[in-house]
């Protein structure tokens, strides 16, 4: 690593309308550098590397990139064309790949001159194996996008903003799509690129994960800019007072006795469309005052059994049994009749009609509630006082009950949806990667509800593929594996992680 | 260069104004033909006005020209709202009429009170039947139901060929291929002596009425919007997505069989091949420019009903072409697709170094 600046942000600010993205946001980053740009969701790294990258206009401050020979050089600001020329590479969250071509043409794409008349396919394949030998970001190359896996179409993301010689990479919650491994895969990537000389800024708010791989931490606050210190000299507690402003309130659990099964697996077989979201014979059972922990790899399983629970897909053999009683053909309505509460995965398009209002999604799971309709019109008042109410005490916060659910922060459509779930107190809880894609704070909200229902009897199937999660919140902890429910029996987490790869019994 | 990027939100005044501002241009486009044709087009545009609302019977022309429109413009907009592609609303239009015909025609001689309503509920079973057919293919096997229902216009256009030629051939007809008219008592009542506007108006607005209550109001109306939404989120919170799309397929169905109903029991008393000048297809643009909002329908479908009515009368007066309508109802309908867009993106010019944000 050198002293060398490549890269200098001076007092950038934006807004939009009242909202203050960022304010007086000014960062630097040596050659070689890995700098973690920490923060809450709505903090303003995004918007903050969104300027640097050119997406938006700041309303004060400047950017100055280094050249090839190491001066510093101002950035015309609002030209991502003029980021790339400097050398700036941005991977965004949402990959922006296109699916039915392979790697070669997406990464290739809008980097070859317009107006040749053949490709030079040949030098470009050349060319992107001397870089993944480079780097060792290994990726099928012929192989249409769309059936990579997660972690290779981020590779794929990474490559194209090598192949236009990026020399600063920001990578925008490059580790939010992918299981432990492949983020450590990654990290040992960007380490080996560091040493060539890569710069990178990468956000993120797992605090492990930016302890353990950068060399510098900024820390964003309300778009300010809180603190700044080198890793080396960073700890835990420290930053996260820094992010959240106050100190995190650590869960408290109380030592329960798990009462009756609430939900009872035997046997129960789903036919995927491919062994990623097949079940096999899997038998759970998760009894009242317990939640159970489901730890996995990303993709064995997990989504056919969240599909069995929510009532989503029927299976083709076993006997599904909830507080006792059997389902015999689920669906998502006898589900939540029988008493289940479903938090799904993916929340902006399983969980919430994002053109319909917030209040109309808070009531969506039960129109046959007297409370809502009465002889099939919709109650309109009753339904606004409820979503009023429902929004005080979940703290859901944004332009009103009235307005379209899109247009909230995730973390309060997450929000939205857990007053949705936990108001009708129900029996049993799928939570399905509930924490996925948020802010400490609005995490550790779905973790206190999680153990107040657990408190109050319910009994809870946790599936995440966040370890630290699982084991913080779990009694008992199934590993599912190849579409199989294994029992753990323990709450280690070498032994779970063993189970998860598959190499012990 | 320009960028497009998604509007975070989409302003009251643009959802109103874009239809209004699409016709205003449509209209405006419309004047260069006029003039290649030799007209002036203010003098042109003054004749559509007088042949509009330059007397009652023109007013009652252009209510009888709309009211066809409102049903057909009414099953186009509830079964987008769910998102399925109704296209078929054509054919289905020519099913409310045969089943008009096939019953008040003779072969039951009941008295009007019993007649109409049964002429009315037959005819909209007929196209709900018609396009109930396509939405089992689209559940059962994902069958596209754009297809599905645009070709169906074809053969139920051709099965009413060989009815009108068959079982449905008036022997009184002289060989011509139209069915018997409709007994007087199952006539649907004018409105107006000596006018053509008859209680079929009544019916379309009516039913716009509780469309758009339906629609804001109730449970039924909540799981269509979610459907047409969000697919996805409706299933999972347990509304029953294939019962929704084919409850919304039957009405959408239904309405565009009154259509039929409306205009071979209201109008013209007996049915031909060329009832419709195309009403189903134009109810799709009569949906696109009302935003998918049934009263919004009603006004849209008086707009379009006073184009066609006008443009008659103008080129009778002038001598132009009546083409011209149509050229305005196409225009009208690209302008608010167009206008759609906008509404939802905006357009961000980044020429000089300084982006517009």
């Amino acid at each position: 690593m050198t002293d060398t600046t490549v890269l200098r942000l001076n007092g950038l600010s934006k807004r939009f309308g009242p909202v203050v993205a960022n304010d007086d946001v000014s960062l630097s980053l040596a050659r070689g550098e890995v700098l973690a740009l920490l923060g809450e969701n709505g903090a303003g790294k995004t918007t903050l590397m969104n300027m640097l990258f050119g997406h938006y206009l700041p309303d004060a401050g400047t950017v100055e990139v280094a050249d090839e020979a190491g001066h510093l050089a101002p950035l015309p600001l609002g030209h991502p064309q003029a980021a790339l020329a400097a050398g700036v590479g941005m991977v965004h969250q949402h990959f922006t790949l296109a699916e039915n071509l392979n790697a070669l043409d997406n990464i290739t794409l809008g980097a070859e001159p317009l107006r040749a008349i053949r490709r030079d396919r040949r030098g470009a394949r050349a060319r992107i194996e001397a870089i993944m030998a480079h780097s060792g970001l290994k990726a099928p190359l012929n192989v249409p996008v769309g059936r990579l896996s997660v972690g290779e179409r981020q590779r794929v993301e990474i490559l194209k903003a090598l192949y236009r010689d990026a020399r600063i990479l920001v990578l925008d919650e490059p580790t939010a799509v992918l299981t432990p491994q492949e983020a450590d895969t990654l990290f040992a990537s960007i380490k080996a690129m560091t040493t060539e000389g890569l710069s990178v800024i990468f956000i993120s708010h797992k605090l492990h994960e930016v302890l353990a791989f950068s060399d510098r931490i900024a820390v964003l606050r309300h778009g300010r800019k809180v603190g700044e210190m080198a890793t080396s000299e960073a700890d835990e507690a420290a930053i996260a007072r820094m992010m959240v402003g106050a100190d995190t309130p650590r869960i408290a659990r109380s030592a329960m006795a798990p009462g009756a099964p609430v939900l009872h697996l035997q046997g129960v077989s789903v036919a995927g469309r491919s062994q990623r979201d097949s079940l096999k014979q899997a038998d759970l059972t998760v009894h009242a005052h317990e939640i159970l922990g489901v730890a996995g790899i990303s993709g064995n399983g997990q989504s056919a059994l969240a599909n069995v629970i929510s009532g989503l897909s029927v299976p083709t053999a076993g006997h599904i049994r909830v507080d006792g009683s059997e389902i015999p053909r689920p669906s998502p309505a006898r589900m939540v009749r029988a008493g289940v509460g479903r938090i799904p995965e993916d929340r902006h398009h399983e969980g919430i009609v994002g053109a319909m209002s917030v209040a109309e999604n808070m009531v969506i799971e039960r129109l046959d509630d007297p409370q809502v309709q009465s002889r099939g019109l919709l109650r309109r008042e009753a339904i606004a006082t409820h979503a009023e109410e429902l929004a005080r005490a979940y703290d859901v916060r944004g332009p009103g009950v009235t307005a379209p659910a899109r247009l909230l922060s995730g973390g309060n459509i997450q929000k939205l949806i857990l007053a949705r779930v936990f108001e009708r107190a129900p029996r049993l809880i799928l939570a399905n990667q509930p924490t996925r894609g948020l802010d400490m704070g609005a995490a550790a909200e779905v973790g206190r509800r999680l153990l107040e229902a657990r408190e109050r009897g319910a009994g809870i199937v946790l599936i995440s593929e966040d370890l630290d999660e699982i084991l913080g919140l779990a009694d008992r902890v199934v590993v599912i594996r190849d579409g199989q429910i294994v029992e753990t029996g323990s709450h280690d987490r070498e032994r779970i992680g063993l189970m998860m790869a598959g190499e012990a019994a | 260069m320009i960028r497009i990027e998604p509007r975070q939100h989409r302003s009251r005044t643009m959802d109103l104004g874009i239809p209004v501002l699409s016709a205003v241009i449509a209209l405006a486009f419309a004047a260069i033909p006029l003039m290649a044709a030799g007209a002036n087009p203010i003098t042109a545009y003054g004749e559509m006005v007088k042949g509009v609302f330059g007397s009652v019977f023109a007013l009652s022309e252009m209510l009888t020209r709309a009211t066809p429109l409102i049903f057909t413009g009414l099953a186009a907009a509830l079964a987008f709202r769910a998102k399925l592609w109704n296209i078929g609303a054509e054919g289905q239009l020519y099913l409310g009429a045969m089943a008009a015909v096939a019953v008040g025609a003779g072969w039951l001689d009941l008295p009007g009170l019993v007649l109409v309503p049964l002429i009315v509920i037959l005819g909209a079973a007929a196209g709900a039947a018609g396009m109930a057919v396509p939405t089992y293919l689209k559940s059962r096997f994902g069958a596209d139901e754009v297809v599905t229902t645009l070709l169906l216009n074809f053969i139920i256009l051709i099965f009413l060929q060989m009815m009108l030629e068959g079982p449905l051939k008036d022997p009184m007809g002289l060989g011509w291929p139209q069915s018997a008219p409709i007994l007087d008592q199952g006539m649907l009542p004018p409105l107006m002596d000596r006018m053509r506007v008859h209680s079929g108006l009544i019916l379309a607005l009516v039913l716009a009425a509780v469309a758009q209550f339906m629609l804001a109001r109730s449970v039924w109306g909540f799981r269509l919007r979610a459907v047409g939404e969000n697919a996805a989120a409706a299933r999972h919170a347990g509304i029953n997505v294939k019962r929704s799309l084919f409850g919304v397929a039957i009405i959408s169905g239904g309405l565009a069989g009154l259509a039929g109903v409306s205009e071979v029991a209201g109008l013209k008393g007996y049915l031909t091949a060329d009832l419709s000048p195309g009403f189903g297809y134009t109810g799709i643009v009569v949906a696109m420019l009302a935003g998918l909002s049934p009263v919004g329908v009603v006004i849209a479908a008086l707009f379009i009903a006073s184009v066609f009515v006008g443009a008659d009368s103008m080129s009778r007066a002038m001598g132009v072409s009546s083409f011209l309508a149509d050229l305005v109802v196409s225009m009208s309908l690209l302008c608010v697709l167009v206008g759609g867009f906008i509404a939802r993106y905006r357009i961000i010019r980044s020429g000089t170094g300084r982006a517009a944000s």
